[in-house]
């Protein structure tokens, strides 16, 4: 090894690759902790916002344990309560939910070729935290081996999520508590819109935000949830078509720094 | 069975339920439950880095220029409060301050006004 014992990434990749699946099972869940202060009061407005909208204890906890997917399950319970059909309702939180999918291929390199079972565990325990850890570790650390990176995961996993689902019930319980006055329609936007914030990272992103958030107000007279289901797809497309000028742009720009150059 | 929602049988609730459970499971298993280790092509790949930020914004955004609450009218406070959140989210890249940000206004707002 050519790199100096002192050196804090060989070590920490040293250290990483010496652990145990226990020992990275721990080192998953101590990572997560931080996680907590985002996710505690998130379920706990999501118990609040499902019942208060008349979803019984089972139902609210049926969307926590079996969906367990925050932005969803708000999306669903907001256009049941707007009175959308429920083709509307699914096909919303789904297209939600779709960024799973680039989350699931983006970990296939890494956990591919493990069991089937576990495959399928870690598929149920995917959300937004667990994917971020996860990914962040195995590219930091390529050469974990797989039971390795599957501890890690379901480290993370514990910390996660069966809080989601205890701090849900507690706010579902909670929620006939609330003074009926306190302005409760309003926690939905709120939240999504701290969501979105963050995540608007490039010029890209702020397009796909602006262009759906137009049309989905020029689209408001349409029936309920038909609007967002022609808006979402259109602020989709507008993302990826920035991104491919922007990308186009700059390789010209390469391109012309080369030629100087030569 | 205290409130019901209105509109929606328990049965058609669960069903709600049951197929948004699958579905998201499957979505997530896709990769890596079938497709072993065949890269997503580059256009969907770019298609879905930008689900969240087009479907999210385009639920909101009906609610927060006509809330039910004010009768389906612009209202100030909710305004004030959904501008604040954005800012302070875009500002500390901080999920939990937006959300503290847009309350605290939401709340004195509608106090003041």
């Amino acid at each position: 090894m050519s790199v100096p014992p002192s050196s804090l990434p060989g070590a920490a990749d040293a250290r990483a690759l010496g652990r145990s699946p226990a020992q990275a099972f721990r080192h998953g869940m101590v990572q997560a902790l931080p996680f907590l202060l985002v996710m505690v009061p998130f379920a706990l407005l999501f118990g609040v916002v499902a019942s208060t909208a008349g979803l019984d204890l089972a139902q609210t906890m049926g969307f926590s344990v079996l969906v367990l997917a925050g932005a969803s399950q708000f999306t669903a319970v907001q256009l049941m309560t707007d009175q959308a059909p429920a083709l509307l309702v699914l096909a919303s939180a789904l297209a939600v939910n779709l960024r799973m999918a680039m989350y699931s291929a983006s970990l296939t390199p890494y956990l591919g070729r493990a069991p089937a079972w576990q495959r399928g565990l870690i598929a149920y325990l995917l959300v937004d935290q667990t994917y971020g850890m996860a990914i962040q570790h195995y590219e930091k650390h390529p050469r974990l081996t797989i039971p390795q990176r599957i501890a890690y995961f379901l480290g993370a996993s514990l910390v996660c999520c069966p809080p989601w689902a205890v701090t849900t019930w507690i706010g579902a319980t909670a929620g006939n508590a609330i003074p009926a006055h306190w302005p409760l329609d309003f926690a939905v936007p709120i939240t999504f819109l701290a969501m979105i914030a963050p995540m608007l990272r490039t010029r890209a992103h702020v397009a796909a935000a602006t262009v759906s958030v137009i049309a989905a107000l020029a689209l408001a007279g349409l029936p309920s949830g038909l609007g967002l289901l022609i808006a979402a797809p259109v602020g989709m497309t507008t993302g990826a078509l920035v991104e491919t000028l922007v990308e186009r742009s700059r390789n010209r720009t390469a391109a012309a720094g080369r030629e100087n150059r030569a | 069975m205290s409130a019901q929602m209105p509109g929606w049988s328990d049965v058609e609730i669960w069903v709600v339920i049951a197929v948004l459970a699958v579905g998201t499971f499957l979505i997530r298993w896709s990769f890596l439950g079938i497709m072993g280790n065949r890269p997503l092509p580059v256009w969907a790949q770019r298609l879905l880095r930008y689900t969240a930020v087009a479907v999210l914004p385009a639920l909101v955004a009906p609610l927060v220029a006509w809330p039910a609450a004010a009768g389906g009218r612009p209202e100030p406070a909710r305004i004030a409060a959904a501008a604040v959140t954005v800012l302070v989210g875009l500002a500390t890249r901080n999920t939990l301050a937006a959300i503290i940000g847009g309350a605290v206004t939401l709340v004195a707002a509608l106090a003041l006004i």
